[in-house]
């Protein structure tokens, strides 16, 4: 039953992502990407990681997406506009999906025929916000404050670029 | 219990899924979501691997994953506005300033 629900849920994420890159349309594209995140998130409860789960939803699904799309709908775009030579664009895009191809081949006999035997029994409160939060501000404190200083150059950096004349 | 390898097969999937629509697409904003695709692959190794080996390393390993990608779309989606702004388009062809 677990399996048939995982399949299930891989099918969908990988339809979704390749409505990401498939669909002409950017407004549709950023739909199908928040559609990803979400099963997504369902994947790594599936992996009893809650607290990401949650903070996918919220930062990823949430924040990341309602910005794209805010820019999207500001900048009015339509749909794609293609440009190359119908027949130099076939041959181009056959080239990107056969190297896309070959890469996911490579990559997944890579990770299937890993050693991992089973997984070893998660603590208690595994994945909870406490258990993550006591990894961050101890052992992960250093890389946690650099990642505020770049969130700080991350709300000043768009305000200088997007401002009007200088 | 789904084994770890299945997990791991699925993000290298969608890792490749989104390389080719860096590559394919013209439109700026998305290959920047295409982008975030290949980070939520790479994200979703890292849970799987955290389970497996029963510690929350990867998790927060992922939280700074999340973090970056954060700023990234902040700062990539203010130079599409300042680009659009010069030139009226979003589009890959017309970024060749830098090419040389």
């Amino acid at each position: 039953m677990a399996t048939l629900a995982f399949l299930v849920l891989a099918a969908l994420l990988v339809g979704s992502a390749l409505a990401v890159v498939l669909h002409p349309n950017p407004v549709k594209s950023a739909m199908a990407l928040v559609v990803t995140l979400f099963l997504l998130a369902v994947v790594f409860v599936l992996l009893e990681a809650h607290m990401i789960a949650a903070l996918q939803i919220i930062v990823y699904a949430g924040a990341i997406m309602v910005l794209f799309l805010f820019v999207i709908m500001l900048l009015n775009l339509g749909d794609e506009e293609q440009r190359a030579r119908p027949r130099r664009r076939v041959v181009v895009h056959g080239v990107a999906w056969a190297a896309g191809a070959l890469l996911a081949v490579v990559l997944v006999r890579l990770v299937a025929g890993a050693p991992l035997g089973r997984p070893a029994p998660a603590p208690e409160g595994y994945g909870s916000a406490a258990l993550v939060a006591r990894s961050l501000f101890t052992d992960y404190v250093l890389p946690f404050e650099l990642a505020g200083l770049l969130l700080l150059v991350a709300v000043i950096g768009p305000v200088v670029l997007a401002k009007r004349g200088r | 219990m789904i084994p770890i390898s299945w997990y791991l097969t699925l993000s290298a999937v969608l890792f490749a899924i989104g390389v080719v629509g860096v590559v394919v697409r013209r439109n700026v904003i998305v290959i920047l979501m295409a982008i975030e695709l290949m980070l939520n692959g790479v994200n979703l190794t890292f849970v799987a691997l955290a389970r497996q080996l029963g510690s929350v390393d990867g998790q927060v390993v992922v939280f700074f994953v999340m973090a970056v990608a954060a700023a990234e779309a902040a700062v990539g989606l203010a130079i599409v506005i300042a680009f659009f702004r010069n030139r009226e388009s979003v589009n890959a062809d017309d970024l060749a300033l830098l090419r040389w």
